[in-house]
C-alpha cells in the first residue's frame, strides 16, 4: 500500500472540490485504511437497536472502523459498547453475532472474565501475577469501553474517537426522521424483528450511500424490474386492489418531475433525506385499524402530522440509512475499499396492526435481498463505477447537478429533489472528519 | 383430480424434481412457470428453522405474480445486471421422499444440491437442501412450494440473479 496520503492532509483536501470528488475516494486502498483510522473513528456510527438487547447480558457483535466491538445490556440497564478483545492476549472474546452472556464475558482461551461494563472480574490462578505490574497495565483494565455511546429512540450510536462532534451537534435536526419512525408506533416504540438480510456488495461503501438520495437513477436502473411490474399490471381494472408488491415496485419508475418535486433536505455533517414533500411511499393503501389506533394514542391532529410525513431515505452519515414510512433501515458496514456489507432490518411498530409488519417485510425482501431484482441493477451500477473509475483521462466523479456555491456551509437547506446536493454535502463532511485527526 | 388417478410413483416424483432443475438450467422459464400451482410459493428462507415467510425476512418468497415478474424482467434488454447473461447449473443428489400422503395426493421431496451461477469471469457457488412440495391437480403433479434451505443462509451473500 502506498503512503501518498498518510500524514498529508493537504493531499486529501485536494480530492474534494465543491462540485466533484476524486476517484481515489472510491478505489484507493490507502484512503480506505485512513478512513478506518480517522473518518469512521471520528463520526457517530450506528451500533444497533436497543430492542435487540432487551435483558441484562444480551449482546450483539459488530465492527466499526475495523474494530471488533460487542454491545451489551449491562445490569444497570444501560447499553455498553466494548472492544471485543481480551485484555490478556487479544483474543476476540465473543464470536456469535448475538446472544446472552449472563453476568459476565469469559474468554474462551484462558478464561479471563469480564463484567458487562468491561471491568476485569477474574483471572484463573491469579496468584501468578503477584509481584508483577499487572495493576498498572492495560490488561487490568479489562475490555476497553467505548466512551461515546448514545441512544436516540432506541437507536444506539458510537463514536470511537474523542475527536469529532458531540451527538446533538453531529445529528442536529436530522433526528426528526428517527422520531417519525418511532412515532408511527401508537406506543412510540419500535421492536427490530424478522432477522437481517445481509447483501455483499463488491463496491466501495460510498456508491451505496450516494445512491440513496440519488433520484435521477430509479427510472433508468429499475426500468427492467419496476417498469416490468408496471406493465404487467396496466391492464388490470383500476379498482382491483393492488398486491403490496405492485404498490411498492411501481413508484420506482415515476418520472423525473415526480422525483424533482419530492425535494431533498441536507443537514450539517453529511446527513440528508429526500422526500421532503412526498415520496414513493406516499401512495400506499391504508391499513385497517391503524389510523384509529394512532388517533387514540396521539389525537387526530398529531396523528395526521405523523402520518403525512413519508420521507424516502434519510442518511445518517455515514452508516445508518432509514425509511420511516416503511419502517426499515439499511446499515452500511464497509469491509474493504471495494467490499461492503449492507444489512437490512425491519421493525414492528408496537401496538400497530401486523399488516404493517407484513408490508415492511415485503418491501425489504423485494428491494434489499441478495435475490432482489431491484438490488441487482443497483449493484450493477455500483460495480460499473468501481471498474470504470480505473480509466485514465478523467479522475473526477462529477456531482454538479444543481450546484450553487451558496450551499457551501449551509447547515439546513431544502433543494429540488434531483439535485446532487446530498452527495456534495456528504463529501464536505467526509473531508472534515477524515482530516480532523490527520 | 379424478378419484381413479393412480398415485404418482417414486420415479415420477423424482423425475419432477430433476426436470424442474433442468428447466431452470436450460432457461426454459415459461415451462418452469407452468410447473406451479396457482397458489404455489417459491421460498428461500433466512434460516433453516424459519417457519414464517410473511412476518419474517426471507431472501425470496414469491407467488405467481412475482415469479412471472422475475421471468419477464430477464427478457428486458435493460436488465443491466444481466450483461453478460448469467448461466446456472443445479447438481442434485438423488431426491428422496420426505413425506407422502397418498389420500391427499401430497408429497414432499428432499434433495441436497450444489448450485453454481456464472457470469463472465465470476462464478458463485451455493449449497443446501431443497424441498419440493408436490400435489396432484387436474391429473398432473404441480409444485405448491419449493423451499430452498441454504447452508449459509445467514451469511452476507453476493447477488444471486437466476433461480436457485
Amino acid at each position: 500500500m502506498s503512503d501518498r496520503y498518510r500524514d498529508h492532509p493537504d493531499r486529501v483536501r485536494a480530492l474534494v472540490e465543491p462540485d466533484r470528488v476524486h476517484r481515489d475516494l472510491y478505489i484507493d486502498p490507502e484512503l480506505f485504511a485512513l478512513e478506518q483510522e480517522h473518518f469512521f473513528a471520528n463520526t457517530w456510527n450506528y451500533v444497533g437497536h436497543e430492542s435487540q438487547l432487551p435483558s441484562a447480558g444480551d449482546y450483539l457483535t459488530l465492527e466499526i472502523a475495523g474494530r471488533p466491538l460487542v454491545a451489551v445490556r449491562h445490569d444497570d440497564g444501560s447499553v455498553r459498547v466494548l472492544m471485543n478483545r481480551c485484555a490478556h492476549k487479544g483474543a476476540r472474546v465473543v464470536s456469535a453475532p448475538a446472544g446472552n452472556t449472563g453476568r459476565f464475558f469469559r474468554c474462551p482461551y484462558h478464561a479471563w472474565a469480564y463484567n458487562t461494563d468491561g471491568s476485569l472480574r477474574a483471572i484463573p490462578l491469579k496468584s501468578g501475577y503477584d509481584g508483577t505490574r499487572l495493576a498498572e497495565c492495560e490488561a487490568a483494565q479489562g475490555l476497553a469501553p467505548v466512551k461515546n455511546v448514545r441512544s436516540h429512540r432506541g437507536f444506539v450510536f458510537a463514536k470511537l474517537s474523542d475527536a469529532g462532534a458531540d451527538f446533538e451537534s453531529y445529528f442536529g435536526d436530522s433526528l426528526s426522521s428517527i422520531d417519525n419512525l418511532a412515532d408511527r408506533s401508537p406506543e412510540g416504540e419500535l421492536e427490530i424483528t424478522g432477522g437481517c438480510l445481509r447483501f455483499l456488495h463488491a463496491c466501495n461503501w460510498k456508491m451505496f450511500v450516494e445512491n440513496l438520495n440519488d433520484t435521477m437513477h430509479p427510472m433508468v436502473v429499475h426500468e427492467s424490474s419496476a417498469g416490468t411490474a408496471k406493465r404487467m399490471w396496466k391492464d388490470e381494472p383500476a379498482d382491483k386492489p393492488k398486491p403490496m408488491a405492485i404498490e411498492q415496485f411501481v413508484p420506482f419508475v415515476s418520472d423525473y418531475k415526480f422525483f424533482d418535486d419530492m425535494g431533498v433536505r441536507v443537514f450539517a455533517n453529511g446527513h440528508s433525506y429526500s422526500g421532503v414533500h412526498f415520496s414513493i411511499h406516499s401512495g400506499y393503501s391504508g391499513v385497517v385499524g391503524y389510523e384509529e389506533k394512532m388517533h387514540a394514542a396521539y389525537g387526530a391532529g398529531r396523528s395526521a402530522e405523523i402520518m403525512k410525513i413519508a420521507r424516502h431515505n434519510t442518511v445518517y452519515f455515514p452508516s445508518l440509512t432509514i425509511k420511516g414510512a416503511i419502517q426499515s433501515i439499511r446499515v452500511v458496514r464497509p469491509i474493504a475499499v471495494d467490499k461492503t456489507v449492507i444489512e437490512s432490518w425491519t421493525f414492528r411498530l408496537k401496538g400497530a396492526p401486523d399488516e404493517l409488519l407484513e408490508r415492511t417485510i415485503t418491501y425489504n425482501r423485494l428491494i434489499n435481498s441478495p435475490f432482489s431484482v431491484v438490488g441487482h441493477d443497483d449493484l450493477h451500477s455500483y460495480r460499473a463505477i468501481q471498474k470504470g473509475l480505473h480509466a485514465s483521462g478523467n479522475p473526477w466523479v462529477n456531482l454538479q447537478r444543481d450546484f450553487d456555491p451558496a450551499e457551501i456551509g449551509a447547515s439546513d437547506l431544502v433543494a429540488t429533489g434531483t439535485s446532487e446536493i446530498s452527495m456534495r454535502n456528504q463529501y464536505r463532511a467526509w473531508l472534515h472528519y477524515m482530516t480532523e485527526t490527520m | 383430480m379424478s378419484a381413479t388417478t393412480p398415485p404418482p410413483t417414486e420415479r415420477e416424483l423424482i423425475d419432477f424434481v430433476v426436470r424442474e432443475a433442468r428447466l431452470l438450467d436450460d432457461k426454459r422459464y415459461q415451462e418452469w412457470l407452468d410447473l406451479w400451482s396457482d397458489d404455489g410459493i417459491y421460498w428461500v428462507p433466512l434460516s433453516p428453522e424459519q417457519s414464517d415467510g410473511i412476518h419474517h425476512n426471507s431472501h425470496l418468497y414469491e407467488d405467481k405474480l412475482l415469479r412471472a415478474l422475475r421471468v419477464e424482467r430477464l427478457k428486458n434488454p435493460r436488465a443491466h445486471a444481466q450483461q453478460p447473461p448469467s448461466r446456472a447449473q443445479h447438481l442434485l443428489q438423488v431426491p428422496t421422499i420426505e413425506r407422502s400422503d397418498a389420500v391427499a395426493q401430497r408429497h414432499v421431496m428432499r434433495s441436497a444440491f450444489h448450485y453454481a451461477e456464472a457470469q463472465g469471469d465470476e462464478t458463485i457457488y451455493l449449497v443446501g437442501t431443497v424441498f419440493h412440495h408436490l400435489a396432484v391437480q387436474g391429473g398432473r403433479l404441480v409444485l405448491t412450494m419449493k423451499r430452498v434451505d441454504l447452508l449459509n443462509a445467514e451469511a452476507a451473500l453476493p447477488a444471486v440473479q437466476l433461480f436457485i
